[in-house]
């Protein structure tokens, strides 16, 4: 089920930087390629109790225990489903390896950063800090999350705060 | 290539040089002291003065230069040894460490404190070694007694300058040295002849990687030489020899000295020797033979020690933790693939499929030896702790004025190495406590009708998977009145009806301490809750056994490694949990008549004679699908933190060993859950934390409670 991400893109223009696009329902997000380390099946996550409900559980990436968080139960999506479709994107941020469920990985896309616009102030649910720009694709228009902040984002509850804001 | 990458060669070498020192230094007898004992220390000392030159560490250089003096005067029976003077090996043994450690840390030593000690060493070099000489100089100098005249060489280090120049005039001058580099490759080699410089002039070189001569013009002696060469190559790959011809430099030299200063050498003189002779080549040239017979003896003793220390040596190799940890976590990773696989082979048809079956217990067996012995890598003995504490009683017990032996045992027992870093700080509490508070003064022990002499053990020792540390004194024992009446003033909660075991572990509470008065020793309250909260941190609990006026025992009980947990797993709805084999008491099917319910929501288990409360794990892990009656689950009596309770689960499944995974390294802390680990079919696993299930189940209780409330109060607003 897993395969390497990085593979077949050429890099046209050196200003430009690479993301990896993703679906949560209709709606079309990307990260930051380099940040992604693979991209795996969703299966065999054994649960945590008490944490928040987005945090599926963890799972072992080969010998190791990783934690799965449901990007579509954080941003509040209406269907959640696991299907053969359902796609882990396994990133490895702040020295942390992340598993983040989508419904579906879709290409690589290059932006150029005048394709880029800042993210324009959202309601609760999707907050500002975590969101690096919108990027514009002709008709498409991919939000970009900045996937290192939202990982080690408070709410996340992913990583311990007191030892580390000290 | 850097000479400052040998850098921590030498720091290493010199800590475990130094650790040797004092270990010597505290076994020594002062009225009897063991010749072999003075040599090694002095080749301690030695070895340590030859590296801190060759990186130019001076201050360390000159102290242990000092001391090598001292030692060798010591060795060769012309200083007596007394307490005190011992007591000043050890401090300036102290100041080394301390110089070492400031050099690591890229600073310089303290000035003040190297002067102080300077001018402490010199002062017994000049208070017994000149009464000696006045004595020597009387009677034994006919003898056969290389009598020595010290004092120049003695008083020389107060002024470094005048130390140059006395040894550059009356030591060794300058001899043509020819040194051999066997089968040593190019990087070495351009860094020994680099190093080579430092001693001299090289006068020619030549040769290939076979062997490589360069002849040095030097002042050093060749043991200094080699000592230095020989942290980047092995002994055997280096032979030195002293060309006949005498250097021009040679002419300085006091001509009756000459002769026998150059002779002996050329027979590969060790450098202690020629060194400490020097200072006596006047009157050695009167009798130069009898010196000779005198010198024979102990350059054989330091040859054939030196060689066995570096037997030794070559039989380890320094790894770098890292490296082992890597080791271990790959072996993990083949025991999960061999037991998945092991899973998968069962399914098969023995008759059809015999071969692989064989294959499978074979490599089933070959993982569990690899496993084994790559545990055992990092363990370590528990002398690496124990060996420290007999410096530590000895100033201690100098301190409070008592009488202690200190009596150690299962020093071979092992344990994992990052346990046994930890576990030193927590014990050396508990000595400090068993000293201060435990043994009592000697006009109390005698009229107690006890040995003056206090005894204090520390014992080690395996038991299933643990291993029990113990601190045991021969004191007066816990006062329960005492502990008490404090606990009553602190404010903690207490009653006289609590059992003995019970008011021990008082004294874990923080800001505890029922000593009256605040020595600098101990008293002050922080520490036996460190020490406890150190050692449950580590997976451990401490358990206290005290009789009045026979003593206290302080036992810590550890598991043996971190890596590797007997796990009892079971089962509760569709999810498999762990728990630590060690907190598992019992497990049975609750009787409906052994259940009592308390306070309304919470339930007790009568076992014998005992009452547990329940904790259901579905409970407090929120399982869906466990079974919620309570006569059809299991109820596994376990043992946390000294709290007991019984769990409720819905099957056992069995024992096994597992790997025990970080869940913090790329998650954080769980509740109510340790760690996790990879079972046979990949899936992962959580490890439970008996005491902090405990926690999370009350605080879920009194969640409900509270919600609870609210909602009976809205309810009675409407």
């Amino acid at each position: 089920m897993s395969q390497q991400a990085s593979t077949g893109v050429l890099v046209n223009e050196a200003a430009s930087s690479e993301y990896l696009v993703f679906s949560l329902g209709d709606e079309e997000y990307a990260v930051d390629i380099l940040k992604v380390q693979e991209i795996r099946g969703y299966e065999n996550v054994t649960r945590i109790a008490n944490v928040p409900e987005f945090i599926k559980g963890v799972t072992n990436l080969r010998g190791v225990i990783v934690p799965i968080i449901d990007l579509r139960l954080k941003f509040h999506l209406d269907k959640v489903e696991y299907g053969g479709q359902t796609v882990v994107i396994v990133v490895n941020v702040d020295d942390r390896i992340v598993g983040i469920v989508v419904d579906g990985v879709s290409d690589v896309m290059s932006l150029s950063p005048d394709q880029i616009k800042p993210a324009p102030e959202f309601g609760v649910t999707l907050s500002s800090d975590y969101l690096s720009g919108i990027g514009s694709l002709d008709d498409r228009m991919l939000v970009l999350v900045d996937i290192e902040k939202l990982l080690t984002h408070e709410e996340m509850q992913l990583v311990e705060r007191t030892a580390e804001s000290a | 290539m850097d000479i400052s990458d040998f850098y921590e060669t030498f720091f290493e070498e010199a800590e475990e040089l130094l650790a040797d020192m004092e270990r010597l230094l505290l076994d020594l007898d002062v009225d009897d002291p063991d010749v072999e004992d003075l040599n090694a220390i002095f080749r301690a000392a030695h070895s340590i003065k030859g590296g801190a030159g060759t990186f130019g560490f001076t201050v360390l250089q000159e102290t242990t230069h000092l001391l090598e003096n001292l030692l060798d005067h010591t060795r060769r029976g012309e200083l007596s040894l007394r307490r005190d003077i011992v007591d000043t090996f050890l401090e300036t043994k102290d100041m080394l460490h301390d110089q070492l450690d400031a050099y690591r840390n890229g600073g310089e030593p303290d000035a003040e404190a190297f002067e102080r000690i300077s001018r402490v060493l010199q002062q017994i070099a000049l208070d017994e070694l000149g009464q000696q000489k006045a004595v020597t100089k009387a009677t034994a100098e006919p003898a056969a007694e290389p009598a020595p005249a010290p004092t120049p060489e003695v008083e020389a280090p107060s002024q470094p300058a005048d130390e140059q120049a006395t040894q550059d005039g009356a030591e060794n001058a300058k001899r043509r040295l020819s040194i051999a580099l066997i089968g040593v490759n190019d990087k070495d080699r351009a860094l020994l002849v680099e190093e080579l410089q430092h001693f001299g002039t090289i006068v020619s070189q030549s040769g290939d990687a076979q062997r490589y001569q360069v002849s040095l013009e030097s002042a050093e002696s060749q043991d200094d030489i080699e000592a230095v060469l020989c942290f980047i190559i092995e002994p055997e790959q280096l032979s030195i020899e002293v060309d006949g011809s005498t250097s021009p430099g040679a002419g300085k030299e006091a001509p009756e000295a000459s002769a026998p200063a150059e002779r002996e050498p050329a027979e590969e003189a060790p450098a202690p020797v020629s060194e400490s002779a020097a200072p006596a080549i006047p009157e050695q040239t009167a009798s130069s033979e009898p010196a000779k017979g005198q010198a024979a003896p102990a350059r054989a003793a330091g040859k054939s020690g030196g060689k066995s220390a570096k037997g030794s040596e070559s039989s380890t190799i320094r790894v770098p933790v890292d490296k082992v940890d890597q080791i271990i976590n790959l072996v993990g990773e083949l025991i999960i693939t061999q037991s998945m696989l092991e899973q998968t082979a069962s399914d098969l048809d023995i008759v059809s499929h015999g071969p692989l079956v064989n294959g499978m217990n074979l490599l089933q067996r070959n993982a569990r030896d690899l496993q084994e012995a790559v545990m055992s890598i990092r363990m370590m003995p528990m002398d690496y702790v124990f060996s420290r504490f007999p410096r530590l009683v000895r100033d201690l017990a100098a301190k409070l004025d008592k009488d202690v032996e200190l009596v150690t045992e299962g020093k071979s027992t092992e344990l994992d190495k990052s346990l046994i870093e930890r576990i030193i700080d927590p014990l050396t509490h508990l000595v400090r406590n068993s000293l201060d508070h435990g043994l009592e003064s000697r006009e109390k022990r005698k009229a107690a009708g006890k040995s003056p002499t206090g005894r204090l053990t520390l014992s080690a020792q395996h038991q299933g998977g643990n291993i029990l540390i113990e601190v045991i004194d021969d004191g007066a024992g816990l006062n329960r009145d005492k502990i008490l009446a404090k606990a009553r003033s602190n404010g903690l909660a207490i009653s006289d009806t609590m059992s003995d075991d019970e008011v021990w572990q008082l004294i874990f509470a923080p800001g505890f301490s029922t000593a009256e008065q605040v020595s600098d020793v101990s008293g002050r309250g922080v520490g036996m809750d460190v020490v406890k909260r150190n050692i449950q941190e580590m997976g451990g609990h401490v358990e206290i056994l005290s009789k009045p006026g026979e003593g206290t025992t302080t036992r810590i009980v550890l598991p043996l490694t971190l890596a590797i947990l007997d796990g009892m797993s079971i089962r509760c709805g569709q999810e498999t949990f762990l728990l630590p084999l060690n907190a598992v008491l019992e497990s049975l099917q609750p009787q409906a008549e052994d259940v009592y319910s308390m306070a309304g929501d919470d339930q007790l288990l009568k076992v014998r004679d005992e009452y547990l409360p329940i904790i259901a794990l579905h409970h407090a892990l929120d399982v869906v699908g466990a079974k919620t009656e309570l006569t059809e689950a299991i109820a596994v009596i376990v043992q946390g933190e000294g709290r007991r309770y019984a769990l409720l689960v819905d099957d056992l499944i069995g024992q096994q060993q597992v790997v025990v995974k970080n869940l913090e390294t790329n998650y954080r802390k769980v509740p109510g859950i340790s760690a996790a680990t990879i079972l046979g079919d990949g899936s992962v696993a959580l490890i439970l934390d008996i005491a902090d299930l405990h926690r999370l189940d009350r605080r879920k209780s009194q969640q409900r409670h509270e919600t609870k409330r609210q909602y009976l109060q809205e309810v009675s607003q409407v």
